[in-house]
């Protein structure tokens, strides 16, 4: 499809020693199309965030199968030397701690405008321009005043704001988000996640977001992808996960949130725990934790079903009984 | 229903006064004359933002930090007047469960050492034997395997570490325990379960708790009464169902909106408040809140509005506070 900015097919990762190599994400495969916005929910040890590191080549693990492509080309394939013009012109990401992607001795104007002469902006007046009008898009009161200040001197919902400031200052096809709002307030949050889409609207870009927080998701995003102990286990339009979940993990998990509005005798949990990392051997690694699981469970790693024009999700039994066929089989 | 803890007037400001380089601009009043009771056996849900002094107020309850100024009651007794070894016997009484209940604990002691530990201190359980019996009875009772007890922490998940935080805190059989974010960190599957253990276990044992929490939506399942603070101070307290349905303080109301939840069309409901927290250290006049409120009139930044009743059990700290609940969506 020409649509697709950014395609993942059957990614596979591995940490840990090649010998004995731990598999922390499995088969992942997924699309985000030109300007879309698209969540990738997990809970810890979900993969998640090795997934959306490993598109920007930040890993330490191995890709060892699989293809990730940016309109065509797959990165995987390209020289370290190819990644720097790629990460902050085609993709950029922004992370949870934004101190800890600033530079503490830099101004944050040196800092944008270091990032916007990396990708070729060679005209000093340009790029002074060009960072104020991105402080001013992200809400930084008073832009041109504060060209000189220090990130210690920004409170954290602010420097978030100076990271996605950063981040979209060359006009990014992809912005990767992770877990941005996952360390400030619930009140600076809301604010920071209106940021994202005016952002988003104003720009055009992608956005894949990562969290473990479904709201989150549910509020910026168009469809999501849940992923479950390094597995895509359903993927679907935004709407039709909150009201139609098909795998029994999303569903508990829709479930478990608490809410404000409603309240029951008693919260409903998942029991057990997720996996760690690589231990799942065969089957679906849900199926410990499931209430629906049957014997060919633990035999047998579901494929995606096609549950709909823009659902799919891998659990035999919910597949059988809605008696759909497998994704990527003629339609 | 009588009062087990009563907090009057309770304040803490830190930052020491004097000394060379130190001016009153220093000094964070972290808590500001708090007042509030928590009944025998019920669960009042602290919440507020990050700075808004819910931690250091219940640390001020169990005197792990002195208070500046107020009284603290338990079971009638004054505990700020109490030495150190009274409070020290005091202690068997209240607990505290962390969010990250390791992180203060050595990693090399096993978890029966753990939750051994306050048995060894208070005497419950004399003898080594006796004391692995009640480790075990502990550790089955929070859902944990009893065979557990010779780990060590690191071989824990997050939500089988909260359970080892729990079995601690509930093995000298407390009558009250401060909860500080105990969910906090941990994945939302796992969340339910310890909210759902934390009120089985209080359904047997009859304790209260504190339970700070920093989202609303954790502890509406939890909790009997809510109280709200920012910059130091309760702004509304009530009853569960009020604090819900009927929110009369706009900062109550806007944290009440403001966390996104996944359902369909919640968006445009919600209130988005401009600015930051202001800082403790520079907190401003007349109601603290007045430089993030949507409703904020002339009065509010002259005076401050007294914690008030505006329904049966139910106190807030707004001029503009009324007895019909204003509909969220309409402040925005």
């Amino acid at each position: 499809m020409s649509q697709d900015l950014l395609r993942l097919t059957d990614v596979t990762i591995e940490f840990g020693p090649p010998k004995k190599p731990i598999r922390v994400v499995e088969g992942v495969g997924f699309s985000v199309a030109k300007g879309e916005s698209v969540g990738l929910v997990g809970e810890s040890g979900s993969g998640k965030s090795v997934t959306s590191l490993a598109i920007m080549r930040l890993i330490g693990g191995r890709v060892v199968q699989g293809r990730i492509e940016l309109e065509g080309r797959n990165l995987l394939d390209l020289p370290a030397s190819a990644l720097p013009e790629i990460r902050g012109r085609d993709i950029a990401m922004i992370f949870q701690e934004p101190m800890s992607s600033l530079n503490p001795l830099m101004t944050i104007g040196d800092q944008i405008g270091e990032a916007l002469l990396l990708h070729g902006w060679r005209d000093r007046t340009a790029r002074r321009d060009r960072t104020i009008e991105m402080l001013h898009l992200v809400g930084i009161p008073n832009a041109e005043g504060r060209l000189g200040a220090y990130p210690h001197q920004f409170s954290g919902g602010m420097r978030q704001r100076v990271m996605i400031a950063m981040a979209v200052a060359c006009a990014p096809k992809l912005l990767i988000a992770d877990e941005p709002t996952t360390a400030l307030d619930v009140t600076i949050q809301a604010q920071v996640l209106d940021l994202m889409k005016k952002v988003r609207r104003e720009l055009g870009m992608a956005i894949l977001l990562i969290s473990h927080d479904l709201g989150v998701i549910a509020d910026v995003c168009e469809r999501v992808i849940v992923m479950y102990a390094g597995r895509v286990v359903e993927e679907a339009d935004i709407r039709t996960i909150l009201t139609r979940p098909q795998h029994p993990y999303t569903r508990g998990l829709l479930r478990s949130v608490p809410r404000r509005n409603h309240e029951a005798e008693r919260l409903y949990q998942i029991p057990g725990s997720v996996p760690p990392a690589g231990s799942v051997r065969q089957g679906c690694p849900f199926r410990d934790r499931c209430e629906l699981s049957v014997s060919r469970c633990a035999e047998e790693m579901p494929p995606m079903f096609r549950f709909g024009s823009s659902q799919s999700a891998a659990c035999w039994v919910t597949a059988a009984a809605e008696g759909v066929a497998q994704a990527g089989a003629a339609a | 229903m009588t009062a087990l803890i009563r907090a009057e007037n309770l304040g803490k400001t830190f930052g020491a006064t004097g000394g060379w380089f130190r001016g009153a601009s220093d000094q964070v009043r972290a808590v500001d004359g708090v007042t509030f009771d928590v009944e025998a056996g019920e669960t009042l849900a602290l919440v507020g933002e990050s700075g808004c002094g819910k931690s250091t107020l219940g640390r001020l309850l169990l005197r792990l930090i002195d208070p500046t100024d107020g009284t603290i009651r338990f079971d009638g007794q004054d505990v700020t007047r109490l030495s150190s070894a009274e409070m020290r016997m005091m202690r068997q009484r209240m607990q505290i469960i962390f969010q990250d209940p390791f992180g203060s604990l050595s990693p090399r002691r096993t978890i029966g050492q753990i939750i051994g530990e306050p048995l060894e201190i208070f005497g419950l359980a004399r003898g080594r034997q006796a004391r692995r019996d009640r480790v075990a009875q502990l550790l089955d009772q929070v859902g944990l395997p009893p065979a557990y007890m010779d780990r060590l922490p690191r071989q824990f998940s997050g939500g089988q570490r909260q359970r080892v935080g729990i079995a601690r805190a509930i093995a000298v059989n407390p009558s009250f325990i401060v909860a500080d974010e105990p969910v906090s960190a941990l994945d939302v599957s796992i969340q339910a379960q310890i909210i759902n253990l934390m009120q089985d276990l209080q359904r047997d044992a009859g304790f209260s708790y504190l339970f700070i929490a920093h989202d609303l939506a954790v502890v509406r399942h939890i909790a009997d009464r809510v109280a709200v603070m920012y910059l130091g101070r309760i702004v509304e307290v009530g009853p569960k169902r009020q604090i819900y349905d009927a929110p009369q303080h706009p900062y109550t109301q806007a944290l009440l909106s403001a966390a996104p939840e996944p359902e369909v069309d919640t968006v445009s409901r919600r209130i988005i408040l401009k600015g930051d927290v202001p800082s403790p250290s520079n907190i401003p006049p007349g109601c603290s809140f007045h430089t993030r409120c949507p409703i904020a009139q002339e009065i509010c930044r002259r005076d401050r509005p007294p914690l008030a009743q505006v329904a049966p059990g139910q106190l807030a700290a707004c001029h503009f506070a009324r007895p019909n609940p204003i509909p969220l969506g309409d402040a925005a």
